[in-house]
């Protein structure tokens, strides 16, 4: 990751853990979070299960289109979505219709490593030389930027949470696993969360 | 003139294959429609985007749309997603870790390309993979062929999808819609 070809960056590397339990905390208004595929929703899960968590067990690089989803079913409702970087580049067509719809409420985290952690660490194709902020501001995201370290993340959440429009987040990971093991049951993960989302009340 | 021939042209009119679909999702509370365009289905993207009640927007992949939809209906929201043949294509992966596990009433309109007069070799090979991984999945898909029958298909399909919490896949058949031919 830090090869000669690899732009100079002022951003701190932080823990995906960390930071997962830093957003957990700021959330006291049944916020929905939506977990990528791996370790995103593992460190999700061990930050504290919430009903208004969603996990995902597959369909990897789909955390923002569920989440724009969420979004503009609930426009009242903020909505976050963790995503890997790995992730977000099988997907990057959904940053510009996320930018054309603009919804509000949602505020997008990159969890940035540039690696496939989870399938041994291999390296992105876009690892060296791919900025997925740039990116995002091309896409029409303007409202997009790396966080510079954990005080910087906090900010800029808080800051997307009265922002007039979507907002992105990009953060340096290093390349440790997630902390915990989500539950691997689909039907409990959405029944849960649309409990929590208000949808349906329990048998 | 020109508005007076779209009131009474047959695409635009609630007996229309188009119409029909417009008219049975807004009958189930069908509002958010996410599509990957086709040619056979640009009227009812017109219509679809002409009528307030809905929302519709195009996705850059049928997956993205196939992601809104589990969002959506999570959130309390009904969506249906309309693609064409090819796009399915792309979806194995989706509706096997996404749609059917967590039971994700995914209601799929795909207008049908590689049959009944196609003109590209790789549509006619692409439209073969279609009903085999519906089949592979034990999906539901119905293949609509009759107008008369057509509402009576959309409208059971949509209801069922619902309440048993599992997608559908409705094909629009050259046979109902014209299709695309070579000369367009």
């Amino acid at each position: 990751m830090n090869s000669a070809n690899t732009p100079a960056r002022n951003t701190k590397v932080m823990s995906r853990f960390d930071l997962t339990s830093r957003l957990i905390a700021k959330l006291k208004h049944e916020e929905a979070v939506i977990g990528g595929i791996g370790n995103t929703n593992f460190d999700l899960w061990a930050a504290g299960h919430r009903p208004q968590n969603f996990y995902m067990l597959g369909s990897m690089g789909l955390a923002f289109p569920i989440a724009l989803g969420v979004a503009l079913a609930q426009p009242d409702r903020r909505v976050f979505a963790l995503e890997g970087d790995g992730s977000l580049l099988m997907q990057l067509g959904s940053l510009s219709t996320i930018a054309t719809l603009a919804p509000k409420n949602l505020t997008m985290v990159v969890m940035d490593n540039g690696i496939y952690q989870i399938t041994g660490a291999q390296p992105t194709p876009g690892a060296a030389v791919a900025d997925i902020v740039a990116i995002a501001v091309a896409s029409g995201l303007t409202n997009s930027s790396w966080a510079a370290d954990e005080d910087d993340f906090e900010r800029l959440i808080e800051e997307s949470m009265s922002d007039a429009g979507p907002t992105l987040i990009g953060v340096r990971i290093d390349d440790k696993p997630g902390v915990g093991t989500t539950r691997r049951d689909p039907v409990q993960i959405r029944e849960r969360f649309m409990h929590g989302m208000g949808v349906r009340e329990p048998l | 003139m020109a508005v007076a021939e779209e009131k009474t042209s047959p695409e635009t009119s609630e007996k229309s294959w188009q119409g029909i679909v417009l008219q049975t999702l807004k009958r189930n509370d069908i509002r958010l429609v996410p599509y990957v365009p086709d040619r056979v289905l640009t009227t009812l993207i017109k219509n679809l985007h002409a009528d307030p009640f809905f929302t519709t927007f195009p996705t850059a992949r049928e997956e993205e749309a196939v992601g809104i939809v589990a969002g959506a209906w999570m959130g309390g929201m009904r969506s249906a997603v309309l693609m064409q043949t090819s796009g399915f294509a792309t979806l194995a992966n989706v509706l096997a870790s996404l749609a059917i596990p967590y039971q994700i009433p995914l209601i799929m309109f795909v207008s049908e390309r590689g049959t009944l007069g196609e003109f590209n070799y790789g549509q006619s090979l692409v439209c073969r993979t279609m009903r085999p991984v519906l089949d592979s999945l034990a999906m539901e898909h119905h293949t609509a062929t009759r107008l008369d029958e057509f509402e009576f298909i959309v409208d059971r399909s949509i209801k069922q999808a619902i309440t048993t919490q599992a997608p559908v896949a409705l094909i629009l058949s050259p046979l109902l819609t014209g299709g695309k031919v070579f000369d367009k």
